[in-house]
């Protein structure tokens, strides 16, 4: 395979040549809101580590995060988490094979940000009356 | 067709690690671990709600509760792994210097590491004190 020469024709144009699909879009944001939870671990686990260090470390982390910024950074990653989620929902249904006719897998990939959306405002109104 | 100067048969070639040097292992661990993220995930949503404006030490006692800290400490080893998993692909589908891919590989390796033992030490210091 390694010996195969580099084909004298043109290649497969990339993203910028193509119209916007949903699938593509929700493809792209799947690996996008990936990448997004990999740095966003950093925060649970500076979360546990105030936790375990004591009540003047967690106080300090509970008051960053229900300040108006932490808010915001934490409803972000609220959206990204539950968009993650059911955009791997989506994968497991092609991973079955399934789904794969042009109007499923449309409806597929819109309808995972409007599940994700409900989800991730379902939580903050069960947050916000707590 | 692939070049046939090998001795090797089709089969043989495709036998254990085969041409992508890897086999299936890294994407059925992905599928595994993404089963296992959507379960945790909604339990670590609920366990995050139920710490909403707690004080202190109501919040250390329910985290050291034995099914929440184990709950958590599945949530940051599955999400440890994926993550992992998920941005060596990353890694791989961008970085193209050979040397630049082992460093950066090796890298994400150690980050994954390190913030799943800090959140599980974390985790364990709060459960059993200290």
């Amino acid at each position: 395979m390694a010996e195969s020469r580099p084909a004298a024709r043109p290649l497969s144009p990339h993203l910028q040549i193509y119209r916007w699909s949903w699938t593509m879009a929700m493809s792209i944001a799947h690996r996008a809101t990936g990448s997004a939870l990999y740095g966003g671990t950093l925060l649970i686990a500076l979360w546990l580590i105030a936790a375990a260090s004591g009540p003047a470390a967690y106080e300090t982390a509970q008051w960053i995060a229900g300040s108006f910024l932490g808010r915001l950074v934490l409803f972000g990653y609220t959206f990204v988490l539950l968009h993650h989620m059911v955009g791997g929902l989506r994968h497991f249904v092609w991973d079955l094979g399934h789904g794969f006719d042009p109007q499923t897998r449309t409806n597929l990939a819109k309808y995972s940000v409007v599940v994700s959306g409900a989800l991730t405002v379902l939580v903050w109104l069960i947050a916000l009356t707590r | 067709m692939l070049s046939n100067s090998s001795m090797r048969t089709p089969l043989g070639r495709v036998r254990g690690l085969g041409s992508a040097k890897s086999g299936t292992g890294h994407f059925w661990l992905q599928r595994v671990t993404a089963v296992a993220n959507v379960i945790l995930t909604i339990g670590f949503l609920c366990v995050v709600l139920s710490l909403i404006g707690k004080p202190y030490g109501a919040a250390i006692a329910t985290l050291a509760k034995p099914h929440v800290a184990i709950l958590m400490l599945l949530f940051v080893v599955s999400g440890a792994v994926h993550m992992r998993l998920g941005m060596q692909v990353v890694i791989e589908d961008y970085v193209h210097h050979e040397g630049l891919k082992i460093l950066a590989v090796m890298a994400n390796t150690f980050f994954a590491i390190a913030v799943g033992a800090a959140c599980a030490f974390a985790l364990l210091k709060i459960s059993f004190g200290g």
